[in-house]
């Protein structure tokens, strides 16, 4: 019988990759996105004398910190196809049950505990929504964003929670030269421990995504949700899992925010939950799902708040600094898009 | 002869395709290739996956550019910059998978984009709907335009694709498997439009595997291979093996390859299976290295009752022996874990993810053997994807494009080997050459031998009866989500299937 496989011929050989590593490098969106950093770096030093002191600059990652470990959260879930709308209402809940813990008299340990439990509870309460009960998260969390801040618009009203103990101060306004057993190496004495823990978390979720047969998971998931189920992948458990990291990122940003502001109102962090989607995006991660990557949402982050600090050294208003924002995102994301088309119209 | 002969009179080409050539990243996928069609008559256009239909179609189609060529429409050269502009050039096309809008009404459907319009510009509703009840009975289709799509069936809905083929004033319709999706006497009704077509003037490309619809319906064909014109010309003047020829390169036998095995103990029992809708009281238990076809008509309830083995879907009643011991399969991971796994009917829905690489879907469902503690080895997910892609003879420019890239029969290698990557015990084919060329098909049924040979147990659910006769051990049939009996090999004939499936006496 001469059928195709009874022919036994020599398999043929199949590269592992097409391009090399230089080449992906060059072509790739975070290779722009580093282009933009250096661009706007370079701008900002020529336009102000006081944006290359240490200290100044510093006090600038302030701006994106905070908001980048939500965004990393909101990285993997994006990419599975998911959002999460109620990341600054959980902010705000953290936030204020860490106030009343705070006016009860509980310590550091105990109140960065509350925040952490709140924000992991609030995560599972909308990833059961949306893994156990089928609901579609961009629903589930519009709705939990005004229920999470109603709660704290309840409890607070007009009034502010301050009053937290001396040792809290650290998370947010800490520098990493307060730490005893931090090496002493000159010109690192300026490092914060918000931005320490910025690296940490980036490399931990970098890890996750890239390295891990969890973060394969998250790709398959995003990019096909019933191919992954048919290949044996849990689907909702890993979105549970997904929603819980977010909220335990969001109540880890209400620590160093309410850390660094020392007291908490309801309004804390009104429309962070924005800012995060928009780091992800610019960072390169398909609102559809299926694609991006933190290193990508790294230099976003850093891109925002070198935007953010260089316009408010120049003292431009605030609302036109969001102008800003929006038209890089806009035109960061129309920029290759627009490339490509040019370059399809050519004949070769 | 006498239809031959017509066309050898009228041998005016209608449409020309000259030297047309395009590639992508790492791929020829044409090169330099020539096809005609002709007005009042058929052609067949034949080749393996990959052979570069679809690209044709898609360039006829305006949805690429190629790289070189020319079309040539009546004697002028045309060029078609977008899909619109092949339309107005009367060519339209009825795709595989149909695109069609579930929620808007039949006539919507139809005038989609060009819907006729009254003297504000709005939409003149009543002359939409008498104009697509015009067409649907000049197809005779059962339609009403009112219907909304999602309350038809797979094969009504062909029919307002080619109603929508029709509207737009066509003079070149391309039929890309158009037969895939339909049954036997839905076949039947097709044929009858494409002769009607055929009256009309119109030139039909048509696209499809099966050598017998191609014969009953074609005059002319044209043969691609690997993205290269192999030959072309009159079907009455050429023999079905000279096509095969021509298609792969070499001959391929048409006797299905099974192996005799040696059949060993029972694998899996599976008692009284019920599923409150879908299936009813299915028993049978499947041995070692033996080949189980699961015939039956769409609709008997044959893959959802797969999908409760391999626990997508849950059984109401019934029990499942592994080896002997009794199993509960409440998930795919459970399934995966026993050692029972499912190939998909629907490839491209549940078998992979078009958007991922190649190595990453072969590894997808068994990180576990090239992962340490959870972290990824890419270097052993290469090796592992090189390994199962060498043993289907996979085509592909590398093993980090996306599986999107691929054909359909390379697409379903991918799906296959990364089951045998979870070394099951049972392998479950739902449609398992579904849309594949010959070449590929015969390539997956030997392999199928050669896993019953190595003792694996294979549940293979098919449509395609010489399919079903020529690979199955035992044959189970189910009618309307119940068994209606099991068959051995020797006593096994195609009359019989087709009784016990449609219920006739």
């Amino acid at each position: 019988m001469s059928t195709l496989a009874a022919e036994k011929r020599p398999p043929r050989h199949i590269p592992d990759k097409l391009s090399t590593p230089a080449g992906r490098l060059l072509g790739s969106w975070e290779t722009l996105l580093a282009a933009v950093a250096i661009a706007i770096f370079t701008a900002n030093s020529l336009a102000s004398p006081h944006f290359l002191d240490p200290w100044n600059l510093s006090d600038a990652t302030y701006n994106f910190t905070e908001k980048a470990m939500i965004a990393f959260a909101m990285t993997l879930l994006i990419i599975s196809g998911e959002i999460d709308l109620s990341v600054a209402a959980i902010i705000a809940l953290a936030s204020t049950a860490m106030g009343a813990a705070a006016q009860a008299g509980f310590q550091t340990p105990a109140l960065v505990g509350i925040g952490l439990s709140v924000g992991l509870l609030c995560g599972a309460f909308n990833g059961l929504l949306v893994a156990r009960f089928g609901l579609p998260s961009i629903v589930v969390t519009i709705g939990t964003m005004s229920l999470f801040r109603g709660i704290a618009q309840i409890v607070l009203g007009d009034q502010a929670y301050g009053g937290y103990p001396s040792s809290f101060a650290w998370f947010g306004q800490g520098y990493m030269s307060d730490f005893p057993w931090w090496p002493t190496i000159p010109g690192f004495e300026v490092v914060t421990f918000e931005m320490v823990a910025f690296v940490v978390f980036a490399l931990l979720f970098g890890i996750l995504l890239h390295r891990t047969t969890f973060g394969r998971w998250i790709y398959a998931i995003g990019n096909n949700a019933f191919a992954a189920q048919f290949s044996g992948i849990p689907v909702q458990r890993t979105k549970f899992i997904l929603f819980l990291l977010t909220g335990l990122m969001s109540g880890v940003a209400a620590v160093c925010l309410t850390s660094r502001l020392g007291s908490t109102r309801h309004t804390i962090a009104v429309g962070w939950e924005l800012e995060a989607i928009t780091m992800a995006v610019l960072g390169g991660v398909s609102i559809l799902g299926g694609s991006g990557s933190i290193p990508g949402v790294v230099l976003a982050a850093i891109v925002m708040g070198l935007v953010t600090f260089g316009l408010g050294l120049l003292n431009v208003p605030g609302i036109i600094m969001s102008i800003f924002i929006g038209l890089l995102l806009i035109v960061v994301i129309a920029l290759p898009i627009v490339v490509r088309r040019i370059r399809s119209r050519t004949p070769a | 002869m006498s239809v031959a002969q017509a066309i050898a009179q009228n041998s005016t080409p209608l449409l020309e395709m000259r030297g047309i050539s395009k590639s992508f990243p790492g791929v020829k996928a044409l090169d330099s290739v020539d096809i005609a069609l002709y007005p009042g008559t058929v052609t067949a256009l034949i080749g393996e996956n990959g052979a570069g239909k679809s690209t044709l179609v898609k360039i006829l189609t305006g949805i690429y550019q190629p790289d070189g060529g020319e079309i040539i429409v009546e004697g002028e050269p045309v060029h078609f910059a977008s899909a619109e502009a092949a339309i107005r050039n009367g060519i339209t096309a009825i795709h595989q998978e149909t695109v069609l809008f579930d929620e808007l009404s039949v006539a919507e459907n139809i005038f989609l984009g060009h819907a006729p319009r009254n003297r504000l510009g709005l939409i003149n509703w009543g002359g939409m709907n008498a104009r697509a009840a015009a067409l649907l009975t000049s197809i005779d289709a059962p339609v009403s335009p009112y219907m909304r799509l999602k309350d038809l069936s797979i094969a009504q809905r062909h029919l307002v694709a080619i109603a929508r083929a029709l509207s737009v004033e066509a003079r070149v319709v391309i039929m890309d498997e158009p037969t895939a999706a339909l049954s036997y006497k839905e076949v039947e009704d097709l044929f009858r439009i494409i002769e009607r077509l055929k009256r009309q003037g119109k030139a039909i490309l048509f696209i499809s595997h099966k050598f017998d619809e191609v014969y009953q319906i074609a005059e002319r064909f044209a043969v691609f291979r690997d993205g290269r014109s192999i030959g072309a010309g009159l079907l009455a003047q050429t023999s079905q093996d000279e096509i095969v020829r021509m298609m792969v390169g070499r001959s391929v036998d048409h006797v299905f390859p099974k192996f005799d095995v040696a059949i060993g103990n029972t694998v899996l029992k599976v008692s009284g299976y019920s599923h409150p809708t879908e299936f009813n009281d299915i028993s049978f238990e499947l041995r070692r290295g033996e080949i189980l076809g699961l015939y039956g008509l769409v609709g008997a309830g044959r893959s959802e009752f797969c999908q409760s083995l391999f626990g997508i879907t849950h059984p109401s009643a019934g029990s499942l022996e592994l080896e002997g011991r009794l199993i509960e399969i409440r998930s795919p991971a459970d399934a995966v874990a026993a050692g029972i796994v499912y190939v998909p009917e629907e490839r491209s829905r549940h078998g992979v993810v078009l958007q991922m690489p190649i190595f990453q879907n072969f590894t997808m469902a068994t990180l576990g053997r090239t992962t340490r503690a959870g972290f990824l080895r890419e270097a052993e997910e290469f090796a592992l994807a090189r390994r199962y892609a060498e043993r289907l003879d996979l085509r592909a420019a590398a093993l980090s494009v996306p599986v999107g890239t691929l054909s359909g029969g390379n697409q379903q290698k991918v799906v296959i080997g990364k089951w045998l990557a979870a070394r099951p015990k049972v392998i479950i084919l739902d449609e398992p050459t579904k849309g594949i060329d010959i070449g590929s098909k015969a390539a997956v049924h030997a392999f199928m031998s050669e896993l019953a040979g190595e003792g694996l147990s294979v549940l293979m659910v098919s449509s395609e009866l010489p399919e079903v006769l020529g690979m199955s051990d035992r044959v189970l049939v189910m009618r309307e989500g119940r068994m209606a009996g099991i068959w051995k090999r020797e006593e096994l004939d195609a009359e019989t299937l087709v009784r016990a499936a449609t219920g006739n006496p």
